[in-house]
């Protein structure tokens, strides 16, 4: 599957990540390459296995609905860019 | 004193020849004095560590010292400590101090250990060579014109320099195991679910595992001892008993049975590493195990795997560094997209954004099926090759890397660097144990024997690790750089 540089932009909009053309185009050539790499896989026969996603094939423990953790607001945004009042600042979204 | 094992450090303070504060005194002179020529730590935390190793002296007076009571060691910079930087090696975090400190870290502190210092890393644990760190490369100490391995590479080059007798690491891919190898120390990756992930920076969330890196196997099992264990906060931490690995350890190993798996001996692998692997297999041999040759057919394919799998996660992973509540912020964003474009695009390096457009590429919709499920299948094609070798055999062993150390700078094509994890990448996506120990060496660079075992034999795998490290001496040997820097 070749990859094209609408490929790259638009996984870097959809990764919010600011490429440049110049960068683009680097990321195609190398993209290009790791994704032949990649279709190596395409080679072999999976018919009839399943997916896996978990290496022992553990399912997700559920534990009791209860509070644990207690409210460390402060502790948290400490290390934030930007805060006041307790909430983290960004610019304007609504007009 | 830099030339002992963890185990003969403990010792030493057990008897009180030593305290912790001379010991940690003497490590953090040592770093001082010798890791600007290696650069293997990022942060060194010398007021901090002072006092940890007093509090460790006064609990010994009491009474209340446990084995690794006042021992010095040093965090890859992957752990989340509470009030001191955890970078990740990355740009993107130079500014974060975690607000809590990762479950491992927890339990090492709630063991006595002295924390040196937190050591360098490839960025986000994206690497095989240290040389994606935003703090610079990190210099193999048996060759400076050699890289140490990666993405553990400051943990496995400062055990090597006598910077610190341990370490911690994480291994996604191999990132314990190759750096583990190409700076003659030994290093374990535990079995999926085995140590807690919980204060980890996350890579690539269904392979990552922390584990020990030591002079030793019987180092090893003494800090697994410590860092293994079910945990409520990571959900696929396994609730299963935990061992004392050391009861082990001296088990005699007649009747071991060991595999050799065709495909880690075959084109590719540099003559004097399989020279090297080859007359270590002989030397089980002479202690009554017996070897024959076994295959694991999907080896090949376990790079492709793991170039979807591994940056898919991390696409995701990668996704909460956000410039908004931790980490670097761009300058006057006009907007919140331009936030979080031109943050992430600055505090990310090269690598790391390849593997997240790689990831979010296979992700989205249109090749979804046709990478990451394919992916997926095919992993668990490579996991049975293991259970499948493991109905015949009790371990598996093959060299850690194709080739010694190579240079800094030699790698600078991705697909040539992601091609060094040949033997080590499999291991990762079936979620088996595996172990490196120091084997030999070719042209003044180390060889690494990797040993491989089914899910949770870690016990076995530090046995047979440890029987080997009686009868031999390439764990012994120090780089000339420990002994001129002393």
């Amino acid at each position: 599957m070749a990859l094209e540089d609408s490929h790259v932009r638009r996984a870097a909009h959809l990764a919010r990540l600011a490429v440049s053309d110049e960068q683009a185009s680097d990321f195609v050539e190398d993209l290009s390459r790791i994704l032949d790499m990649v279709d190596q896989l395409q080679s072999v026969n999976t018919d009839g296995v399943s997916p896996l996603a978990h290496p022992l094939d553990a399912t997700q423990r559920l534990r009791a609905d209860e509070v644990t953790e207690s409210n460390q607001r402060d502790n948290f945004q400490r290390c934030a860019p930007a805060v006041e009042n307790g909430l983290y600042l960004v610019p304007r979204v609504v007009e | 004193m830099h030339d002992k094992t963890l185990t003969q450090l403990a010792n030493a303070l057990d008897s009180g020849e030593l305290s912790s504060r001379e010991l940690t005194e003497h490590y953090l002179q040592r770093i001082q004095q010798s890791d600007a020529m290696l650069n293997s730590f990022i942060s060194v935390t010398a007021d901090h560590a002072l006092e940890q190793a007093d509090a460790a002296d006064q609990a010994r007076a009491k009474g209340n010292a446990g084995f690794l009571t006042g021992l010095p060691l040093a965090l890859k910079d992957i752990f989340c400590t509470q009030n001191i930087k955890t970078s990740c090696g990355s740009k993107m975090l130079d500014n974060f101090i975690a607000p809590f400190d990762a479950t491992v870290v927890e339990k090492l502190k709630a063991a006595g250990t002295v924390t040196l210092g937190k050591t360098n890393m490839d960025e986000f644990a994206m690497g095989s060579s240290n040389e994606s760190s935003y703090y610079g490369p990190v210099k193999n100490p048996w060759d400076l014109t050699a890289v140490p391995g990666g993405s553990s590479g400051g943990s496995a080059a400062a055990i090597a320099a006598g910077l610190t007798p341990a370490a911690l690491g994480t291994d996604t891919g191999g990132s314990i195991r190759q750096p583990a190898a190409f700076c003659g120390i030994t290093g374990l990756k535990p079995t999926y679910g085995r140590v807690s992930r919980y204060g980890i920076i996350a890579y690539a969330s269904s392979l990552d595992q922390a584990g020990p890196m030591a002079r030793s196997a019987e180092d090893c099992a003494h800090l697994l001892n410590a860092m293994a264990g079910h945990d409520a906060r990571d959900s696929t931490s396994m609730a299963r008993g935990v061992p004392d690995y050391t009861d082990t350890l001296s088990a005699p190993l007649s009747g071991l049975k060991i595999g050799l798996p065709q495909e880690y001996f075959g084109e590719g692998l540099d003559p004097d590493v399989e020279k090297a692997v080859r007359e270590a297999v002989s030397v089980y041999e002479s202690l009554g195990a017996t070897v024959r040759e076994v295959s694991l057919p999907h080896t090949h394919y376990a790079i492709p795997a793991y170039y979807v799998i591994a940056p898919a996660e991390a696409s995701s992973n990668l996704s909460r560094f956000d410039g908004v509540r931790f980490g670097h912020r761009c300058d006057n964003p006009s907007d919140l997209i331009d936030l979080y474009k031109r943050s992430r695009a600055e505090g990310f390096g090269e690598e790391v954004q390849r593997r997240i457009l790689i990831g979010t590429h296979t992700l989205s919709e249109g090749f979804f099926d046709a990478y990451y499920t394919k992916a997926q299948k095919v992993r668990r094609l490579i996991r049975q090759d293991f259970l499948d070798a493991f109905e015949d055999v009790d371990v598996l062993m093959g060299p850690a890397s194709p080739t010694p150390a190579f240079d800094l700078g030699a790698n600078k094509d991705p697909v040539s660097m992601y091609l060094q994890d040949i033997y080590t990448i499999a291991v990762n996506l079936a979620g088996i144990p595996g172990i490196s120990v120091p084997a030999g060496f070719v042209h003044g660079r180390p060889v690494g024997l990797q040993i491989l075992g089914t899910h949770f034999a870690e016990a076995q795998l530090l046995n047979v690790a440890h029987q080997f490290q009686q009868i031999t001496d390439w764990h012994l040997q120090r780089p000339a750089f420990a002994e001129e820097s002393a």
